[in-house]
């Protein structure tokens, strides 16, 4: 740091000496180090608050079974408890969790699928009936007994706390449903309406 | 317990797993004003964590959490 201190020493009696000098200049050094610190997160903190990104977590709800349509509800509620501004963007098999009724109606396949809690051969997965006993067997044995809240009552939280849901239009075609099949409140859109939102969220999910 | 808090609001989570003690926690502290305490309880081993991430995130502030007999109490003031 260049201080002319020589300068301001000329007007007084006693010259400094070059070790009042040099002990001057580190403590000068200091202090602004300290001062530019407290500044620049002052300024930074200030920034961050301004943030539209800050409060806003999109997500995009893509698939249709029981156990993938947890993921999505359980998140958005949990953002919006915590203050914050949440979308869901639903499409193609999510779409399911949207109809009247139909997250009451979500399935979990055992055929193809060897993580379920209890396994099930694949030649024995395909019978008839399994889906459905799968599907009874991960409400009530898994979910249930854990005191887990079903998709239906997290959707409503969801609502209750103000989550936005909006449906895909090109997939709400494609898949031959009608929007007044879907459950009140949700918007329709398309891709733009998501990425638009997206843009200005630090979170978001695709699941 | 260390302390004993003027709490204002008592709500229950006991039994409900994740995400529902954060949101009973959210829904609860809707209807209090600045400075008052609400109380909740859950039995949710992951409120711990997740209750202290909520406060942390909403500014709100977790007095105290007090664990009885498998039963979580947390304190929370807020802002």
């Amino acid at each position: 740091m260049a201080i002319d201190v020589p300068t301001v020493a000329s007007t007084t009696a006693t010259p400094l000496t070059p070790e009042t000098d040099q002990l001057i200049e580190r403590r000068i050094d200091a202090l602004i180090g300290q001062r530019l610190d407290q500044l620049i997160s002052e300024q930074v903190a200030a920034a961050m608050q301004k943030d539209p990104a800050k409060n806003k977590v999109a997500i995009i709800a893509s698939k249709g079974t029981l156990d993938m349509a947890y993921p999505p509800l359980i998140i958005a509620s949990a953002a919006a408890a915590m203050g914050e501004d949440v979308t869901i963007f639903f499409t193609f098999y999510g779409l399911n969790l949207l109809k009247k009724g139909g997250a009451r109606h979500l399935q979990v396949a055992p055929i193809g699928n060897p993580a379920m809690p209890v396994p099930m051969p694949n030649i024995i997965g395909m019978l008839p009936g399994m889906t459905p006993m799968a599907t009874w067997m991960m409400k009530t044995q898994f979910f249930a007994k854990h005191h887990v809240a079903p998709i239906e009552e997290l959707l409503q939280e969801c609502i209750d706390l103000g989550v936005k849901f909006i449906a895909c239009q090109m997939t709400l075609d494609v898949m031959g449903i009608k929007p007044e099949e879907l459950i009140d409140g949700v918007e329709i859109g398309g891709a733009a309406t998501f990425i638009n939102f997206a843009n200005q969220a630090h979170i978001t999910l695709f699941i | 317990m260390a302390t004993t808090y003027q709490v204002d609001k008592t709500v229950d989570a006991k039994g409900q797993v994740c995400p529902m003690p954060i949101v009973t926690l959210a829904k609860a502290f809707r209807d209090l004003s600045a400075g008052q305490i609400l109380a909740i309880t859950a039995t949710d081993p992951g409120a711990k964590k997740d209750v202290a991430a909520w406060a942390e995130k909403t500014g709100n502030s977790l007095l105290e959490m007090v664990e009885a007999n498998g039963v979580l109490t947390f304190y929370l003031k807020k802002v």
